[in-house]
């Protein structure tokens, strides 16, 4: 098998053991990340929500914010969110290739 | 390290934005001309790995949480410019789809881990490991060493973005517009956090993956290796 096919399997694991993520950090109560804290927290810490702060933060709905369904076990929609992630993110890359490559005519052999 | 929509001012994401354009034209241009046709497939392996790998988060026990980037390891593989639009399309989607790091920060969160990061950790790698033994623990070293300095670097710019909102726009209340928080807190918090623990973990998984394909593909490190 080739290296690139045992990565992209390692990949698959990954995904599959993505819910540690969420796991090992509720274990440990800790919170969010430094500096992405939702307006809710925010107003808990501060006593108020910035003005401006407000005004952008909703600016974009995501169809999956914070990797997760409300609803649905957080576990599932993590790995679903990890192989979405994953193929979306292939998927554009492949994309930004094949603009790359056609503008070159072809790829530099090494 | 993603910035969320909110947390900086307009002069700021609008900058780092106006930076950013350049910065992918550039990389572009360079992915054109200097990427072998052999390292393609690491690009969308790269990508993917540090969409994934910002999934894993860490916690500081009772504190904040964290996780890797991965952007010196996509950057050993394919270079730094291939590795900034990699890691900058992971963060498009991390954005567009699960609102992970805002749309109006796209470019401040793409300058910190897409373009700086993945460079830092290069330039700290090929001066590490230039002219090594495709099988030298010099790959291995330097990568973790470029690694941690990478994401240690992302975190202080990240610091800055935020800690420098407060002095940019304040309500004549006192209240802030944007982040709350001033540089002293910011830096500090941003960067603390990812020099004891976040760094490390970049470190390490930087370093084992290396390890691993410097057997399963050795090619990767021949003398030369990616620009």
């Amino acid at each position: 098998m080739s290296t690139t096919k045992k990565l992209w399997i390692g990949l698959g694991v990954l995904a599959l053991l993505s819910p540690l993520g969420l796991f090992i950090p509720e274990h440990f109560k800790a919170g969010a990340a430094w500096g992405e804290w939702g307006a809710e927290e925010i107003q808990t810490m501060l006593g108020y929500v910035p003005e401006g702060l407000n005004r952008l933060a909703n600016l974009w709905k995501a169809p999956l914010p914070d990797y997760g369904i409300e609803g649905l076990p957080a576990s599932l929609v993590y790995i679903l969110s990890a192989v979405i992630g994953v193929a979306a993110t292939a998927f554009l890359v492949w994309l930004l290739g094949k603009a790359l490559v056609r503008k070159n005519g072809e790829a530099h052999p090494e | 390290m993603h910035i969320p929509d909110g947390y900086l001012g307009p002069p700021t994401y609008g900058a780092l934005w106006a930076l950013m354009v350049p910065i992918w034209a550039w990389a572009g241009r360079m992915v054109r001309k200097v990427l072998s046709a052999r390292r393609l497939p690491y690009l969308a392996l790269g990508a993917a790995f540090s969409f994934i790998i910002m999934m894993f988060n860490v916690p500081i026990p009772g504190g904040t949480t964290g996780h890797a980037v991965g952007g010196t390891l996509v950057a050993v593989l394919v270079g730094p410019w291939a590795a900034c639009l990699a890691v900058s399309l992971a963060l498009v989607v991390q954005a567009l789809l699960f609102g992970d790091g805002g749309i109006t920060a796209l470019g401040a969160n793409c300058f910190n881990m897409a373009f700086v990061l993945p460079l830092t950790g290069y330039l700290v790698y090929r001066a590490i490991s230039t002219g090594a033994e495709p099988n030298s623990r010099r790959h291995w070293l330097g990568a973790g060493i470029g690694s941690y300095l990478g994401i240690n670097i992302g975190a202080l710019l990240a610091g800055l973005e935020f800690g420098i909102q407060p002095l940019l726009h304040h309500l004549s209340n006192g209240q802030a517009l944007y982040c709350p928080y001033p540089l002293k807190i910011a830096l500090p918090a941003m960067l603390g956090e990812h020099l004891l623990l976040f760094g490390w973990v970049e470190a390490v998984v930087t370093a084992l993956v290396v390890v691993y394909l410097q057997k399963a593909d050795p090619a990767l490190f021949q003398k030369g290796g990616p620009r």
